[in-house]
């Protein structure tokens, strides 16, 4: 069974097009990995689909932009991962 | 349909708030200045107003599934494909089905098809936000009033939904 990382890393890669090597669990979606907004909704649909879960892009945004959560939290991947694993044991639970 | 101010849809045919589908029909006018240019002697719908066509009947599926608290905007269109012409007086039957409704987005399927026959088809995503004006809030369930859409949570329409979307 592929890790969550895994799974986002592919996702990634076949989406925006970047090299599959070029991602690692330190990167920044957006600083490192270039990817704009329009990009990570497709990123979102696709990670939403394969996890069956709902990323709360609207209040991570929201919160970054009230300087009450930084970048880093939601969009360097291994955090991200961490997010989701957590969308999906709530589900579970 | 009146090109010139972007008001694609006539009617709404059927709805289906649990399948999370809408069907619209739309009747491309006779005349229009559009077809002086686009294309004199042989006058087209042009694509573009195809694949916007299906992005307002989602965008009027979306807005309904909402009730209307959030406005979606166009943010891409994917496999989008123009299958045939479509020219003055025809009437262009679009199908719409919201495929997953995401977290400030969504993203739906649409079709339109001609006496049957598949025109256009496309994945559609939706960016959803806060109403920027009220104004276009009214505008929008003006609109929806003008096209019929129900308001209740009825399932209105009996067209057979064998078939739709076969082709996406």
């Amino acid at each position: 069974m592929s890790t969550t990382f895994e799974t986002v890393a592919n996702i990634i890669a076949e989406t925006c097009d970047i090299p599959r090597e070029n991602i690692t669990p330190e990167s920044h979606a957006i600083d490192d990995l270039g990817i704009d907004s329009l990009d990570f909704l497709d990123i979102a649909f696709a990670i939403d689909k394969a996890f069956g879960i709902k990323l709360p892009l609207e209040s991570w945004t929201q919160e970054v932009n009230e300087g009450k959560a930084t970048t880093e939290q939601y969009f360097v991947l291994k955090n991200l991962c961490a997010r989701i694993d957590e969308l999906i044991a709530a589900k579970s639970a | 349909m009146r090109l010139e101010y972007f008001q694609m849809i006539d009617k709404v045919v059927e709805l289906d708030l649990e399948a999370r589908t809408l069907r619209t029909a739309n009747t491309v006018p006779c005349e229009s200045p559009i077809f002086e240019g686009h294309f004199p002697g042989h006058p087209l719908l042009p694509g573009v107003l195809l694949f916007e066509i299906m992005a307002q009947s989602c965008g009027m599926l979306l807005l309904r599934l909402h009730n209307y608290d959030r406005m979606a905007f166009l943010a891409s269109v994917d496999k989008g494909k123009l299958r045939t012409f479509v020219v003055p007086g025809q009437v262009i039957d679009v199908f719409a089905r919201l495929e997953h409704d995401g977290s400030g987005y969504a993203r739906l399927k649409a079709e339109g098809r001609v006496d049957g026959k598949l025109v256009c088809n496309a994945d559609v995503t939706l960016k959803t936000m806060p109403f920027p004006a009220p104004e276009l809030r009214g505008y929008l369930l003006s609109t929806a009033e003008r096209i019929g859409m129900p308001m209740g949570d009825a399932v209105i329409g009996t067209a057979e939904r064998a078939g739709n979307l076969t082709h996406v």
